[in-house]
């Protein structure tokens, strides 16, 4: 198998301050070279906060990050400096789900693309904004020249999105992280940048790492879906295999109670209870208060993770599915 | 259970169902409300925010209906509109056969109390200096409540809810997560025991899990109370799982309104389909190949002659530029605003289109 | 349409910063448990604690002036001019009629500390009720209002009270009055904003749809949520207040001699300098400290009762 671009092992990251919440446990995954992973939880889950520990961007003071991740043979967790900018931009890059605010309101959004053209690969200013259009063309802004001159405030929320994309890929990154990119926005606009985040993953060959909260989102962008909670990956697998036989049962509840014209008429599924409180993680699985497989050894073990070629689960009694006699 | 309050709590007086079975519950007729856009003074042509143009429509007693339509499209608006939150510009409402704050009609109290709205910012709707027990106490105590039998109203309303009194009821919204907010927000409604309740994109900022119980909560007490929701969402899976009809809009006009099953199954304006087509597959054999739309919601800022639609739409023709299409009936209780569906409008692709919807009825 | 995601825990650290309206106010604590949370955290900053202790000393010493003082404000001594700091008798020395210091800045320190303080509490009573109508009424009232102040606030607070307090004549009173006319656009203005982000809020528009009146949203929902924030913008005007009042002494526009009054003093003392600098400066010293005491406090006021969402 070859080497992953992106290998995490063991990431373990708290937040210090009146308390201590431990956002992230014991984190191992990897994302191969041109793969797509998506990211799927609820809020709470730590699916944003392991994205910003790959680009380092907590404040090192309140943060205690352990374990390793090391991005296409480097170690991430040792970066200073200089390498840190590199690092941030070129080599892996981000959208956030904010559009505007991830645009500073006093540069034009060419500017802003060129700025960072420049910043990373130190050409002239000419060449750096014609780096700008061709990002902008790329992205599917009509009238690209036009918005090359314009303000974030002046684009629609699609338009302003498709634009971050375009600052986010402008220095060619290894990796990509998507924070929840189309929450944001419009049913009609969220297919779009959806669809061009798809063609510009293939034209690239890049790797992209995608948070939600929406299957339908992780379905038509993601090749994995990881499902998180509570600061662990519980169920990682192929999309397919999560959607039609999830096994772990937290994995299954949100699937089930993803609304759809199917419970019309009949009581929705739910997930007993609420997400449990970081600072305060019960000892066993941190599901188990809510699930109703559980058991003492639930309650007083954590399962670990365990990785079978392409599909993990973290869970003492996983659901089972029959398949379907073709 | 019949009614939710304890029983020493004495009520509010009854709201009486005036206008019987066969009359609709809330009637909306023609309202408009436009923006002046801030621009100079002395600009000769002030730009006006088309928010809301002309929307007409009924809710029928018991029935959930449901609003959809994208950024721009009014329905947040023409929720405030029918709140009387805001004033309209023009238009009338009718509620239970009596007219809206006009003479020899319904008083604006009166109003406010057969009819109430649950937000979307779970946070923004709660006072953070108020306890939960004293936001959802202070409705009543203005219809004249006294402090103690609102307080007790509140409690049993809390429990109702889902969240226990004892535990929940001094805390402050801060202290609640965005699920247990909505339901807050949900008790405070149903403290006035109105007859509508308009959810504004109630439950679009919350979790899924936490939403499919809100929505449970939301199906038990209609059916308890006899309530009836206007639901406002972008949300076409939550809609089509509540809603029994449905009414789309677009750059502040309807352009659809059916029942539920119809339009999902046979929509009939351009935009709807788009609509329903932009949802994103469930099925990872069968992803999503092509955007049915192009571009952003338009702003509706002095929108575009004739058809509104018209820019985005892949059916437009120079009949759709020369005149704005009206609501149709296309099938029993199913409208569509579309020169597609009128012989008469001069659309090339018309007469087929009608042709072939009355094989197919 | 924003669907941002709440964070389901309510204490979650870190949520990441996207401003939702309600987290754009800084309303202050509730009551009850948010007043003592905030008192202890109050207690625990030692910045604020020490400028709170120190503030307390001068207070004191002002109000106690009368028991505490060593000697007699207005017994002037000839022979007795511009004494040193430790010199036997008078602790901080003396001023150029002979007087002692410290006796004058306790005493003076109650008309500047009444200077300071009475004009802010004026103007934050008129203030906040002007800024809540015009930011509750919005419109053309609000513009009505707001313009109008807008001309008081044109001009810098010190040219404004020079202005005022000399078209009124010197006198303590006189200064007074100018010194609340200075304050009070400026509390309206931040009564007149926070009023009108809170009067956006779903929750307005929720007691709205109660059927309540005015006159109930205003004092139950927007009077509690507006106090907070101007109170703690106030707070920090103290200083300013005393500082403008000080001036206006050292113009001649306030308190006239011989009463003591810190800004006065520095004034009298200013040929002192030469001969005695140390003893010139002490007026100033008080002033500083005083200053820095209130400034300090308000920070750390407002940020025990900020609301961490």
């Amino acid at each position: 198998m070859t080497t992953p671009l992106l290998s995490v092992r063991g990431l373990g990251v708290q937040f210090t301050g009146a308390r201590t919440a431990t956002a992230l446990s014991d984190l191992s995954f990897d994302v191969g070279s041109g793969e797509v992973l998506a990211l799927l939880g609820e809020s709470g889950c730590g699916k944003s906060v392991t994205l910003r520990t790959l680009l380092r961007l907590h404040e090192p003071r309140r943060t205690r990050i352990t374990g390793q991740i090391s991005v296409d043979g480097g170690d991430v967790l040792a970066l200073r400096g200089p390498e840190l900018q590199r690092y941030r931009g070129g080599v892996v890059s981000m959208v956030f789900q904010e559009p505007g605010l991830a645009f500073d309101p006093v540069y034009t959004i060419g500017d802003q693309i060129a700025q960072a053209v420049r910043a990373h690969e130190g050409v002239d200013r000419a060449a750096a904004r014609e780096r700008a259009l061709q990002m902008l063309e790329r992205v599917q802004i009509p009238q690209a020249r036009r918005r090359l001159d314009a303000y974030a405030h002046e684009l629609s929320g699609g338009m302003r999105q498709r634009a971050m994309i375009a600052l986010a890929l402008a220095c060619r990154p290894k990796l990509l992280l998507a924070d929840e990119p189309t929450t944001a926005l419009d049913a009609t606009v969220q297919i779009q940048i959806l669809l061009l985040l798809r063609e510009l993953q293939r034209e690239t060959g890049m790797s992209v790492i995608f948070v939600t909260h929406d299957i339908g989102a992780a379905i038509e962008v993601a090749d994995r879906i990881a499902v998180m909670y509570a600061g662990r990956i519980v169920e990682e697998n192929d999309v397919a295999a999560i959607v039609d036989a999830a096994r772990h049962p937290y994995s299954a509840g949100l699937l089930a109670s993803t609304v759809s014209a199917a419970h019309r008429g009949r009581v929705l599924p739910t997930i007993a209870g609420a997400p449990p409180d970081l600072s305060a993680l019960p000892p066993g699985c941190a599901f188990a208060p809510r699930c109703d497989r559980a058991t003492p050894r639930c309650r007083e073990v954590q399962p670990a993770l365990i990785r079978e070629g392409q599909t993990a689960l973290a869970c003492w009694h996983p659901l089972v599915h029959v398949e379907a006699l073709a | 259970m019949s009614a939710a309050l304890a029983p020493d709590a004495p009520a509010l007086p009854a709201l009486v169902d005036r206008g019987g079975p066969a009359q609709p519950l809330l009637i909306v007729d023609a309202l408009r409300k436009h923006f002046a856009v801030a621009g100079s003074l002395f600009d000769r042509r002030r730009q006006r925010v088309h928010a809301v143009d002309g929307v007409s429509f009924v809710v029928n007693k018991g029935e959930t209906l449901g609003i959809v339509g994208e950024s721009g499209c009014g329905k947040s608006t023409t929720a405030r509109l029918i709140a009387r939150l805001l004033p309209a510009d023009s238009g009338q409402i009718v509620f239970d056969g009596d007219g809206v704050d006009e003479f020899g009609g319904m008083a604006l109290k009166d109003y406010r109390r057969n009819l109430q709205m649950v937000f979307q910012d779970s946070f923004a709707s709660l006072n953070p200096r108020l306890s939960v027990l004293e936001a959802i106490a202070y409705g009543p105590q203005v219809h004249g409540l006294a402090k103690a039998a609102a307080h007790a109203r509140a409690a049993a309303l809390l429990e109702r809810v889902g969240l226990a009194p004892a535990q929940f009821g001094a805390r402050y919204p801060h202290e609640l997560s965005g699920g247990q907010r909505q339901r807050v927000n949900i008790a405070r409604a149903l403290a006035f025991e109105p007859r509508l309740l308009i959810l504004d994109e109630a439950v679009a900022a919350l979790d899924k899990s936490v939403q499919a119980q809100v929505l449970n909560l939301l199906q038990e007490l209609k059916a308890e109370r006899g309530l009836t929701y206007l639901f406002i969402s972008h949300d076409l899976h939550v809609v089509h799982y509540l809603a029994d009809r449905v009414l789309v809009m677009y750059l502040g006009a309807i352009v659809e309104i059916g029942p539920v099953e119809r339009l999902y199954g046979q929509p009939r304006h351009p935009y709807t389909r788009a609509l329903l087509s932009a949802v994103p597959s469930m099925d990872p054999a069968h992803r999503t190949e092509r955007s049915p739309l192009s571009g952003d919601p338009p702003n509706p800022i002095d929108p575009p002659s004739g058809c509104r639609f018209r820019d985005r739409c892949a059916h437009a023709h120079a009949a759709c530029a020369a005149e704005a299409p009206t609501l149709r009936e296309t099938a029993a209780g199913h409208w569509a605003a579309c020169h597609l569906d009128d012989p008469g409008s001069g659309h090339p692709e018309a007469p087929a289109r009608v042709a072939a919807l009355a094989r197919s009825a | 349409m924003n669907a941002r995601l709440e964070t389901a825990l309510p204490d979650a650290l870190d949520a990441p910063a996207v401003p939702t309206p309600a987290s754009v106010v800084p309303h202050a604590a509730p009551r009850r448990g948010r007043w003592r949370g905030a008192a202890r955290q109050l207690l625990r900053d030692p910045v604020t604690l020490i400028s709170a202790l120190v503030l307390l000393a001068i207070v004191a010493a002002a109000l106690f002036a009368p028991w505490l003082a060593p000697a007699d404000p207005y017994k002037a001594s000839m022979i007795r001019r511009l004494l040193p700091i430790g010199s036997p008798e008078h602790l901080l020395g003396t001023d150029e009629l002979g007087r002692d210091l410290l006796t004058r800045l306790m005493y003076g320190g109650r008309l500047s500390l009444l200077m300071g303080v009475l004009p802010v509490a004026l103007a934050f009573f008129i203030g906040t009720a002007i800024g809540l109508v015009a930011g509750y009424a919005g419109g053309w009232l609000n513009m009505a209002i707001m313009r109008t102040l807008d001309v008081f606030y044109a001009f810098p607070s010190v040219l404004l009270a020079v202005a005022i307090a000399g078209a009124l004549g010197p006198g303590m009173s006189n200064s007074l009055i100018a010194l609340t006319l200075v304050f009070v656009p400026q509390v309206v203005r931040v009564a007149e904003s926070v009023t009108t982000q809170v009067r956006r809020l779903d929750y307005i528009d929720a007691a709205r749809l109660s059927g309540a009146g005015a006159l109930s949203i205003i004092r139950v929902h927007v009077l509690g949520n507006v106090l907070g924030p101007v109170f703690v913008y106030a707070t920090g005007l103290v200083s300013v207040s005393m500082i403008l009042a000080s001036g206006l002494s050292f113009l001649g526009l306030g308190v006239k001699p011989p009463q003591a009054e810190w800004g006065l003093m520095l004034n009298t003392l200013r040929s002192a300098i030469y001969v005695n600098p140390w003893v010139a400066a002490l007026p100033g010293v008080m002033i500083f400290a005083t200053s820095m005491g209130f400034n300090l406090l308000a920070d750390g006021v407002r940020s025990a009762t900020d609301v961490r969402q």
